[in-house]
């Protein structure tokens, strides 16, 4: 346990925490952004460099503005869009709780019965940006250009969805 | 073993984003739980990447941000179509939907 993992894993869990109780769709987005910058500092302290970089500009930069440009979007109007819509459903609290622990007692204790078998040290050049793409580029090209295709799709489709004129 | 750490982790942030997306009726909340879920899953890819000293790992977690990202367009349109038809929208009105 390094002193980077504690620090980055007390972040990353305060976030997730705060995305699932504060109030405001906004103060979720902003806890959001700060488990995203925990995560960030986690795949750097594991030699993802690349990916760390692309965590924070694709997830905490992109996707995040983009929950934020909705939420403004939506509370134009009058009222603030986050009173919770219904009353919670009959047991729905303690029932997701429970099921969430077993979830996470399942993992864990998987994690903790479980052997990996894990090779000692890393190849030369692992995780930078040169050797990412040689992967991306060469071995996993085909998964790349259907990437592709999965965007074009989702534009797409968010066209098809919200575009059009209605009544 | 260190990446022990890291996998626990990975099973915490899973179950948090499973429990929001159980408990939270709003369904921004409940699209970002499910981003969190995808964020673990991603951690534990970069992980296990890191323990075998293979970057096969990591660029499944770069699709996985790719997809992610296409999730969270579709499922923003959604939304502002559900907020189009009510002031508050609850999970259950997505039926509302049905053309």
């Amino acid at each position: 346990m390094t002193p980077v993992f504690l620090v980055a894993a007390a972040l990353a869990v305060a976030g997730a925490l705060g995305v699932i109780l504060s109030r405001q769709p906004v103060h979720s987005v902003l806890a959001l952004v700060l488990n995203f910058l925990g995560l960030a500092a986690l795949y750097i302290s594991m030699d993802a460099e690349f990916l760390g970089v692309v965590q924070l500009i694709i997830y905490a930069g992109a996707i995040m503005v983009l929950f934020l440009f909705v939420i403004g979007l939506l509370t134009a109007r009058k009222d603030p869009v986050e009173r919770e819509a219904g009353e919670p459903l009959p047991l729905q609290r303690p029932l997701s709780i429970a099921a969430a622990g077993t979830l996470a007692l399942l993992l864990g204790g998987s994690l903790l019965v479980a052997r990996f078998g894990g090779r000692p040290g890393v190849p030369t050049g692992f995780g930078t940006v040169k050797e990412f793409g040689r992967h991306l580029l060469v071995t996993h090209v085909l998964p790349f250009e259907l990437t592709a295709f999965v965007l074009m799709v989702a534009v797409v489709g968010v066209i098809v969805l919200v575009g059009r004129k209605q009544a | 073993m260190v990446e022990n750490g890291y996998l626990a982790l990975a099973a915490v942030l899973f179950a948090l984003g499973g429990v929001g997306v159980l408990l939270r009726r709003s369904p921004l909340i409940s699209l970002m739980c499910v981003e969190l879920m995808w964020n673990a899953a991603n951690l534990a890819f970069v992980t296990f990447a890191r323990m075998h000293g293979n970057m096969d790992g990591q660029v499944f977690a770069f699709l996985t941000i790719t997809v992610a990202a296409a999730e969270a367009a579709i499922g923003l349109a959604l939304i502002v179509l559900l907020f189009r038809r009510r002031e508050h929208v609850d999970v259950d009105d997505v039926h509302s939907l049905r053309g």
